[in-house]
């Protein structure tokens, strides 16, 4: 390898500056926003009993750990999104094959799929509690319910828009309908898998919270719906925060997972 | 001599909700063992649905196709098909590409894959075996896609205008190399293009079909007097213009 040119250097110097300039901005913007919001509790511009402020959420989170057992809370709506999360995967994956395998099947099923992912699915949480119970079970199904019809549709509308001269690739080397699954359509399908997980990954949070609200004694769902009914908005305030949390490192992971892949062929 | 496949008086007709469009109407012809056919005919003739007739994937509504005196049928191991573009799948290196019809097959056998390494080494894939398909040149990925599709063994090959997705340069190369490794193995083919002088540079026999409804319009032999026969030698003897000259009334007679 050659020295690279002086242009080369300059234009990588200026490419890593630009990165470390969009990082720092990022960072700055973050503590400024705390920094303003602290500020203005303190000196009594926002109320804050309503509003909360970095240090009392602070110190929320640090009596909420020692005393209401905070990292249980956490620990259960993470467990019931999880779950929830592999289980849409799973059965989003299933029922798409089965829809690509039995085209005449899916026209039939089609217009089902588009109501039942056009319904909110806050309405039915109600439902479910009234159905299976107020419990872990009832919160997972919830969870699943906002993912899984999207992820079936566009799982298949994915399977579809394959290059139908890949399947005839594989007819004319003799093979039938399972050699297109496993040879094309599902390694083709990986990293339209990977972003549908990206996106159903919150949703499932956003369904278990919902399960939580009406029907949990424990999660952060329930914490944020106790902290509105006893007015201790600095509990829901901390919840909040750690959901946010929750969210990012999730979709974190599942991105890096994707990146990872996607470098990989 | 017996030909190895009969095309018989073969008639189909594309069918859709606004009507029905006949699209090849009577086609007969015959293939010799080791014979190089090419068949060219104007775009949206049905040259390609007959290539997949051919090879069992369509049904003929009427007339017959027989390879050695018996009907073809769909997944015919004795048919290699080699599509418009190579079709490599990404995801898979160059070696696991090639292997695709085998492992369809589950015919993963020694004797097999030691014919793989032979073909790798004599194609000049083997240094790149593990690179990805995007890695490659478009004339190497079109010989790995060859690769795939005489890895199990054939006795008749289709080409459905493999060269179309290249460009100039490389194509004649391609074809020339396509060409040379066919006529070595006395590979008997169908080529089915709408280039001409790649028709003539290849082929033993050139069948010309009219516009659709397709019929045989003609069969022209090819004879160039040339004792090695390479696609780009062919190209430079001295009745080739002769012949583009014929083939190319003959595509205009009801243009």
């Amino acid at each position: 390898m050659h020295e690279p040119s002086r242009a080369q250097r300059q234009y990588l110097l200026h490419k890593k500056r630009e990165k470390q300039l969009i990082t720092v901005s990022r960072v700055f913007l973050f503590l400024f926003f705390l920094g303003i919001w602290e500020l203005s509790a303190d000196r009594g511009w926002i109320d804050s009993f309503i509003f909360g402020s970095p240090s009392i959420i602070g110190e929320t989170f640090v009596m909420m750990c020692k005393e209401q057992g905070l990292f249980s809370h956490i620990g259960i709506t993470l467990a019931e999104t999880l779950i929830s999360f592999l289980l849409v995967v799973v059965l989003g994956v299933g029922a798409a094959v089965v829809l690509w395998a039995f085209p005449r099947l899916s026209r039939v099923l089609e217009p089902y799929l588009v109501v039942l992912n056009s319904l909110p699915k806050s309405a039915l949480a109600p439902l479910l509690i009234v159905w299976l119970g107020a419990n872990m079970q009832t919160i997972i199904v919830a969870g699943m319910s906002v993912a899984i019809f999207g992820s079936i549709i566009n799982l298949y509308t994915g399977f579809c828009e394959i290059d139908p001269e890949k399947r005839k690739l594989v007819a004319t080397l003799g093979g039938g309908k399972k050699d297109e699954l496993f040879k094309i359509v599902l390694p083709s399908s990986i990293p339209l898998l990977l972003s549908v997980m990206k996106v159903n990954i919150g949703l499932c949070l956003v369904g278990v919270i919902i399960g939580e609200f009406i029907g949990a004694r424990k999660g952060l769902g329930y914490l944020i719906i106790y902290g509105s009914q006893t007015f201790k908005l600095s509990w829901m305030l901390t919840a909040i925060i750690i959901l946010c949390v929750i969210a990012m490192v999730l979709y974190g992971v599942l991105s890096m997972v994707e990146k990872r892949y996607l470098k990989k062929i | 001599m017996k030909p190895l496949l009969e095309v018989k008086d073969v008639c189909l007709s594309y069918h859709t909700l606004s009507g029905e469009t006949p699209a090849l109407s009577h086609i007969s012809f015959d293939l010799m063992p080791g014979e190089f056919l090419a068949i060219v005919g104007p775009s949206g003739c049905g040259k390609s649905t007959l290539l997949n007739l051919i090879c069992g994937l369509l049904t003929a509504e009427q007339g017959s196709i027989l390879m050695d005196g018996v009907p073809v049928t769909r997944g015919n191991a004795r048919i290699g098909y080699m599509l418009q573009k190579d079709y490599l799948l990404e995801w898979r290196s160059i070696y696991k590409n090639v292997l695709l019809g085998l492992e369809i097959r589950h015919e993963l056998t020694p004797e097999k894959l030691s014919y793989i390494e032979e073909m790798l080494t004599a194609y000049g894939l083997d240094k790149f075996r593990n690179a990805r398909p995007s890695q490659l040149s478009g004339g190497m990925r079109q010989r790995a896609a060859l690769i795939r599709t005489l890895a199990l063994k054939p006795d008749l090959l289709l080409l459905d205008e493999p060269f179309s997705a290249l460009d100039y340069q490389t194509r004649l190369h391609v074809s020339d190399d396509i060409g040379r490794i066919l006529s070595k193995a006395h590979k008997p083919a169908i080529l089915v293009t709408h280039d001409i002088s790649e028709a003539i540079s290849m082929a033993d026999r050139v069948v010309i079909l009219s516009r659709r409804p397709a019929t045989v319009q003609r069969i022209v032999p090819i004879d160039l007097g040339l004792t090695a026969r390479t696609p780009l030698a062919s190209r430079n003897a001295p009745g080739f213009k002769t012949y583009f000259n014929l083939i190319w009334k003959e595509l205009n007679k009801n243009a």
